[in-house]
């Protein structure tokens, strides 16, 4: 039969609202609607959550995220100057740290920085530093690349006029390179905000006393309570609360920086 | 103004070579500058000039000869070429402004910073060389709202701030749209006017014929001819110096030939 191609194409389509339709269909007409509705949308249970949901959960979730963050972008920051620098070893070490630690699920690193410096050391660990240690050498291993990748795509007149200047080259870099490349890698960031926000849900693998859960924690707990599946649906809302905005702001910074691609090869060597 | 063997040495370079991997792109430049004087380098693309002018402060390192300004070796390995910089103002053909900041930050960092000048006092200047420029108001502008020539007068504007002895030039109008290119030259002409040293870049004969004391001709790597404008330009002496001239000076004969 001898369709045109944009015949073709319509039909093609068709049949692939037709399977969509299909499978929709049969989950609604194969699930037991009464039981979904009762195990994950019991208002009751959720009602059961508030405040402490938002008061302890939620804001834990922040203040490791947030910390871990902090740790990490100054991590980071040391990471990617190491990168670029003109002495070889500092080159290797943060290459080394670099694939070591993006190779390593988070969870391992949580386990052995939360439960191995305490017997190592012989301390004892605040659940508080334990986590921004650990999420901070997560995140860090990532952001030292974007980092260097934003330090490069600085052009390199930017380094030229500084110097010409009279600055230093880590007065140039502290003063002029550093801030247009963190105007470059806002959006990388962000996401990079986001993965750390849902990494966070690790720290359940620490143990905790109550004022100290997270959000998946905190659900973890009410869901034994329960016998309900509605606090795993309250918290992952939280999580959503915290991330689609995160997401829709990385996306307004990428359009406001023109979608400026990093690694341009107009790039910049600043030699430390 | 005009004879260099009178007036104090400003720049001093002796033997300049300077290698690209394997290309030589300078091959034994000498040439002083004296205080005040004008010194205008033409030439063709790829005939060194910009690379000549970037070694003068060393953005460029040199591979052998001595630069010498003001009386400090800039060549020396262990010479404070910061602090020699900031004496030596530079102005680029992209012109370079930081992004980042506004007209104002652009004209006062390298002051705070290297100068250590206070924030009024490095505002004051800044403002007094916005002005000198002809920008006055535009100070709280970010350098994308400016059009090129108004960009490149800040940036010569930046450069005064740090009250240098003597501004490079590196074709400071190649990358400006026709319009612009009056305004920016005729603020250069004024920095010659009050006894600026300068050593300018340039593809502007017009300019270079009016304004230098000295014009310098330069190809593949070596000073070809030297002297005064009427001379160089009107006049000149070498082949070279004359096929480029009738090329810069009617573009459009060229394209017939």
């Amino acid at each position: 039969m001898a369709m045109s191609k944009r015949k073709r194409a319509k039909v093609i389509r068709w049949v692939q609202y037709g399977i969509l339709i299909a499978v929709i269909l049969v989950v609604a007409f194969t699930a037991n609607w009464d039981k979904i509705r009762t195990t994950f949308f019991d208002l009751e249970v959720a009602a059961s959550l508030f405040p402490e949901v938002i008061t302890v959960g939620l804001v834990n979730t922040l203040i490791y995220t947030g910390l871990g963050f902090a740790f990490g972008l100054g991590l980071a920051l040391v990471l990617a100057l190491m990168r670029l620098s003109t002495v070889r070893p500092y080159r290797w070490l943060a290459g080394i740290y670099i694939e070591f630690f993006r190779g390593l699920p988070a969870l391992l690193v949580i386990l052995a920085v939360g439960t191995g410096i305490p017997l190592a050391f012989n301390t004892f660990l605040d659940k508080y530093v334990a986590l921004m240690i650990a999420l901070g050498i997560v995140a860090s291993a990532y952001m030292a690349e974007t980092l260097r990748a934003g330090i490069q795509a600085v052009p390199k007149g930017q380094v030229e006029a500084a110097r010409s200047l009279g600055m230093s080259p880590a007065r140039t870099m502290v003063t002029i390179v550093i801030p247009q490349a963190f105007k470059i890698i806002l959006p990388p960031l962000t996401n990079e905000l986001i993965l750390l926000t849902k990494d966070s849900s690790l720290a359940l693998f620490l143990g905790a006393s109550i004022t100290e859960y997270e959000l998946t924690q905190f659900g973890r707990v009410a869901l034994n309570d329960s016998r309900s599946l509605t606090p795993v649906l309250v918290a992952g809302l939280c999580y959503l609360a915290i991330t689609i905005p995160l997401s829709y702001l990385s996306r307004y910074l990428e359009r406001r920086t023109g979608g400026k691609k990093i690694g341009t090869p107009e790039s910049t060597e600043v030699k430390a | 103004m005009s004879t260099a063997e009178a007036t104090e040495v400003a720049v001093e370079i002796t033997d300049l070579h300077k290698s690209f991997g394997p290309v030589e792109v300078l091959r034994g430049i000498d040439l002083r500058v004296g205080r005040g004087e004008v010194v205008c380098v033409i030439g063709p693309s790829g005939s060194g000039k910009s690379t000549l002018l970037r070694c003068v402060n060393v953005l460029e390192e040199p591979t052998s000869g001595t630069v010498v300004v003001d009386g400090t070796e800039l060549t020396d390995p262990d010479v404070d070429i910061d602090a020699a910089r900031r004496r030596i103002g530079m102005v680029f053909q992209s012109f370079n402004l930081f992004t980042h900041l506004n007209v104002l930050n652009n004209l006062t960092i390298a002051q705070r910073k290297v100068l250590r000048r206070s924030q009024a006092e490095a505002e004051q200047i800044g403002l007094a060389n916005l002005e000198r420029v002809g920008l006055d108001g535009r100070e709280s502008a970010m350098p994308n709202q400016l059009s090129g020539g108004q960009q490149q007068r800040v940036a010569i504007a930046r450069a005064l701030s740090m009250d240098p002895d003597l501004m490079l030039f590196d074709e400071p109008t190649s990358a400006l749209d026709p319009e612009l290119v009056g305004d920016v030259l005729a603020v250069m002409r004024r920095l010659a006017d009050e006894g600026m040293t300068m050593l300018v870049v340039t593809h502007e004969m017009q300019f270079a014929r009016e304004v230098a004391d000295r014009v310098l001709f330069m190809d593949a790597g070596v000073v070809v001819e030297e002297g005064p404008p009427e001379q160089v330009i009107g006049s000149p002496r070498e082949e070279r110096t004359r096929t480029f001239l009738s090329r810069v000076l009617n573009p459009a004969r060229v394209a017939e030939e």
